[in-house]
């Protein structure tokens, strides 16, 4: 008995065939690149707070956006590009006299009296109007944002030889070889010499 | 001589196309893998402002909501407004809330109260919008949210 070759399969079309596929997947791609800036809001409060927490003046930075997009920041007009150097000088600013318990000794700030008594006190208000562009007060936010990673990779390059937001940015995406919780106990300590404070009030209902 | 000359003919050789079913299954591995299938339809305009202070998002505990004017298709319908949509539809400021709960609900049940909301706004939203939305998530309870942004920055141009 004659043995019968089992006949070859035609791979010709094969080629065709993946790249049908190749065409209907590179149509549906969308790759994931979501990034963004993290908030956590206030809760809601239950009852208002008797005992309000006096906040003195001079540790309050207030940043004003009107309705047109304009920004009056401590009572000035000020362009976007400026905010953020503002911004660090307010924050970095130190003021608390050299031998009370608030004075900030990492602080290389001015020390004018007028400003911040130290990192921890300082607060970063944000007042928007309803009718601001969302652009506006992201490029803000990030603007401030920008600020206190400034001054938190500034002190984390003195006190650990690295950049704070490189760093965290290693442990989020995973990829930090080394010893990660050390390293973030090391970020925690970071963040506390730096707190980000910013605060926001709601929104005016009309445009001013 | 003719040992060396064989060679010799005119015509270039053809280019053996053997590989190319496989150079393209590579690519479409590739693309296999990478995709993610949209799982909602865009009904408003969706350009985001751009920011470079940016923290990565984690997909598995998160809830979009998008919001800004209607998407040209559906302008006839539902005007210019800036809208809010989540999931397939639009959304009012009033059904936020147990729309949100529904979706947390889908969520793995130990990933539930750690829930991130990603606000997906468009550029030339009002913030007003955007405030009654965190109005609405601090009733909800659910306190940590991202502005989800594209890169770059505005100040660079």
């Amino acid at each position: 008995m004659a043995r019968r070759a089992t006949p070859e399969v035609n791979a010709g079309s094969m080629a065709d065939i993946a790249f049908l596929l190749l065409i209907f997947f590179l149509v549906t791609t969308t790759i994931e690149k979501d990034k963004g800036i993290a908030r956590q809001l206030p809760p809601m409060e239950e009852q208002k707070p008797e005992d309000r927490v006096i906040i003195k003046e001079r540790n309050l930075f207030i940043v004003n956006v009107n309705k047109n997009d304009q920004l009056l920041v401590e009572d000035e007009l000020m362009q976007l590009k400026d905010l953020r150097q503002a911004a660090i000088d307010f924050l970095d600013n130190g003021g608390a006299a050299s031998n009370s318990p608030e004075y900030c000794n990492y602080c290389k700030g001015k020390r004018s009296s007028d400003s911040s008594d130290n990192p921890d006190k300082a607060i970063v208000s944000v007042q928007n109007d309803r009718l601001t562009s969302y652009k506006m007060y992201i490029n803000v936010q990030n603007e401030l944002v920008a600020a206190y990673n400034y001054l938190r990779n500034r002190e984390s390059q003195r006190l650990y030889g690295w950049k704070f937001t490189e760093v965290k940015k290693a442990i989020d995406e995973g990829d930090f070889n080394g010893n990660v919780s050390a390293t973030e106990e090391k970020l925690k300590n970071i963040q506390t010499l730096f707190p980000q404070k910013l605060s926001e009030a709601e929104p005016k209902k009309k445009g001013s | 001589m003719s040992k060396f000359n064989k060679k010799k003919s005119g015509a270039l050789p053809p280019i053996s196309t053997a590989s190319l079913p496989d150079i393209v299954f590579m690519l479409l591995f590739f693309f296999m893998v990478v995709t993610v299938l949209r799982d909602s339809n865009l009904l408003v305009q969706n350009k985001l402002p751009k920011a470079d202070q940016v923290e990565k998002l984690k997909k598995d505990r998160s809830i979009y909501i998008y919001a800004g004017k209607p998407s040209d298709a559906y302008k006839d319908k539902y005007g210019t407004e800036g809208r809010i949509q989540i999931g397939d539809k639009y959304t009012d400021v009033s059904n936020l809330r147990p729309a949100l709960e529904g979706l947390r609900g889908k969520l793995r049940p130990e990933l539930q109260n750690k829930v991130m909301v990603a606000l997906k706004v468009d550029e030339e939203t009002n913030t007003g919008l955007v405030s009654d939305i965190k109005q609405e998530l601090r009733e909800a309870n659910m306190l940590k949210l991202i502005y989800i942004t594209s890169p770059g920055n505005e100040l660079d141009q």
